[in-house]
């Protein structure tokens, strides 16, 4: 019995690299400040991917509409804080707040028909609030973005300075704390329920998982995330523009978490760090034909097969089972 | 009002002659192709290169824009997309959004970035107005209704009345037991997807003019063909025509009287239509 329970919690036991990454994370801003800027685009990144994969990888909702999670909570916190009161951690809980409840009424549209279906009302959930913020241009300034959001000190004592380590610092803790929340989310039977549900939906059904509440749960939750990450990403710039509910960033979300795997909490992670650098590398030789380079890694990726990506040692030899 | 009426309609038909290819694969092989813009991308390029660049004219571009789509369609499918069936849909997605990335950057490098121009020829330009103008047509705008009213009685004919569209509808139904009944679908699949890929480029061809042709097309209007689809169905081709002229419709009446809310309109629609219909309007029974 002892042994069993053992392996059971073997998976969510803290291992010895992940305080170690973490440790770095916090450290980086600090080592190389000139490119606080760039960790903490990564880390509001990494916050959005590990959205998506509570949802994708851990509930196997198709979704290619997630960004507008995350626009929706970057107007409301940038909003908030134009209208309302400067505080960033009140804006950054209205914008969670706003988002969630947005992914509460979405989620009655994620529950019925195919893959398709569902790929297509996520987008045109995105598709619509692009539209929306578009057209409401005494609200959100239209195509020219909802400009002159100034941010109060954070806590009321860390200004937020042009180089960007108070918003890597700011970032990176947000993103730990709900990581942590994530990480007991998936780890608790909840969310071994989840995983029965993308595994085989009609065999949790039978064994009694309301499957439709799960859903529900699952596609609020990681709304909220999002909108922490929409959030984040309007405070730290200070702007809040129509991209952010673009397709290419719902496209771009979905890469950057299969490149690190998905259905691994720290797959999102991993893959916005790759993302982010390949980005800035690729995009520094072509800056116009980045796209290309972007859509042959796609491309090749689901060819060769994307669990064997980062694990080199598969790559010559005999695939086995795997499609 | 009438006007809007036909120039919704025209714009119904030509998303139809686009997304019909996307649904006939969808249907039959259940996978999820975004990159069916590509296609009709190189339809509208080829024929504006040649009539530009070479003078030919348009009425021959068209079969051109066909079969130049149809082999690059027919190239894909053997080469790329055939290994692509027995993935899961997140991979489907993955890869053909990939190709529609690669699509977008390659037409930009290759042709620039900026809007093609075309040049009808004379007898397609002008319109005709009737009823002491509250119904009036452009020419080019006939011209397209008449194009896709033929291919799409064409298409339906080729369905329901040839040993090929029995096979077709065979091969949707239940692949494995057409298969068992010695149908070879694969190659019922490659020839519908190079027809449908010719068809998607023959409506790039058309729509060049209506829709505008620049390096983006390919996601601009994925959205679109994809919400025919969805909303359509994928088990017939009357399901798809009635959701595309809906679209067409609704697209041109929201932008004409509400222009304010624009595209909100149809996204709104498409949403409310899956939400009630969440396998699409038109479903066969006994289709799978």
């Amino acid at each position: 019995m002892n042994s069993v329970r053992t392996s059971l919690l073997e998976s969510s036991r803290w291992k010895a690299w992940e305080p170690v990454v973490w440790l770095l994370a916090f450290a980086s801003p600090f080592v190389v400040a000139q490119h606080a800027l760039i960790i903490n685009e990564i880390a509001i990144v990494a916050l959005f991917a590990l959205s998506l994969d509570l949802i994708l990888g851990y509930t196997g909702i198709v979704s290619l509409g997630h960004a507008a999670f995350l626009g929706f909570g970057a107007y409301s916190a940038a909003l908030f804080a134009k209208h309302v009161m400067p505080d960033p951690l009140v804006g950054l809980a209205v914008g969670i707040v706003a988002a969630t409840a947005l992914g509460a009424v979405c989620s009655f549209t994620i529950m019925r028909g195919t893959d398709l279906t569902r790929l297509m009302v996520t987008l045109g959930m995105a598709l619509l609030l692009l539209e929306l913020a578009n057209k409401l241009d005494w609200l959100t300034g239209g195509s020219d973005g909802l400009q002159g959001v100034t941010m109060g000190p954070l806590l009321g004592r860390f200004e937020f300075d042009l180089m960007g380590q108070t918003a890597a610092w700011y970032s990176l803790t947000v993103l730990l704390v709900i990581f942590l929340l994530a990480r007991r989310l998936v780890h608790s039977p909840f969310g071994a329920t989840l995983m029965a549900v993308r595994d085989n939906r009609l065999r949790a059904m039978a064994i009694g998982i309301p499957v439709s509440a799960r859903l529900a749960v699952a596609y609020t939750v990681a709304a909220g995330v999002a909108g922490a990450a929409g959030a984040l990403l309007a405070q730290t710039t200070g702007f809040a523009s129509l991209d952010v509910f673009a397709l290419e960033r719902s496209a771009d979300l979905m890469l950057i978490l299969v490149i690190g795997g998905v259905g691994w909490l720290y797959g999102g992670i991993a893959g916005a760090v790759v993302f982010k650098l390949m980005h800035d590398v690729i995009s520094g030789i072509t800056p116009q034909y980045w796209t290309f380079w972007i859509g042959l890694f796609l491309v090749v990726l689901v060819m060769v097969g994307r669990e064997r990506l980062l694990r080199p040692w598969t790559w010559f030899g005999r695939d086995r089972g795997q499609g | 009002m009438l006007t809007i009426l036909f120039d919704g309609i025209a714009y119904g038909m030509l998303l139809f002659i686009l997304a019909v290819g996307l649904s006939v694969t969808m249907g039959l092989m259940n996978f999820i192709n975004l990159a069916h813009g590509a296609f009709a991308m190189v339809g509208g390029y080829i024929t504006v290169v040649l009539m530009q660049r070479h003078g030919v004219p348009f009425m021959a571009c068209l079969p051109l824009a066909f079969g130049g789509a149809a082999l690059l369609g027919m190239v894909l499918e053997r080469t790329l997309y055939r290994t692509m069936y027995r993935k899961p849909h997140l991979d489907q997605v993955l890869f053909s959004i990939g190709l529609a990335f690669m699509a977008v950057a390659t037409a930009d490098y290759f042709m620039g970035s900026q809007q093609q121009i075309m040049q009808l020829p004379e007898w397609l330009r002008g319109r005709t107005e009737l009823f002491d103008g509250a119904l009036g047509m452009g020419h080019y705008r006939l011209f397209i209704i008449a194009v896709c009213a033929a291919l799409t009685i064409g298409l339906q004919f080729i369905l329901s009345k040839t040993r090929f569209g029995s096979r077709l509808r065979a091969s949707v139904d239940d692949p494995r037991v057409a298969a068992g009944l010695g149908i070879n679908v694969n190659v019922v699949f490659a020839a519908t997807f190079a027809v449908g890929s010719g068809l998607a480029g023959l409506g790039g061809a058309l729509g060049a003019e209506v829709l505008g042709l620049d390096p983006t097309f390919p996601l601009k209007f994925m959205v679109y063909f994809l919400i025919v689809v969805a909303v359509g169905g994928t088990s017939s081709i009357t399901g798809p025509l009635l959701a595309a002229l809906l679209l067409g419709i609704a697209d041109v009446a929201g932008k004409y009287f509400i222009p304010k809310l624009g595209a909100f309109i149809v996204y709104a629609l498409m949403i409310a239509i899956l939400i009630w219909r969440p396998q699409g309007l038109f479903v066969r029974k006994g289709g799978k």
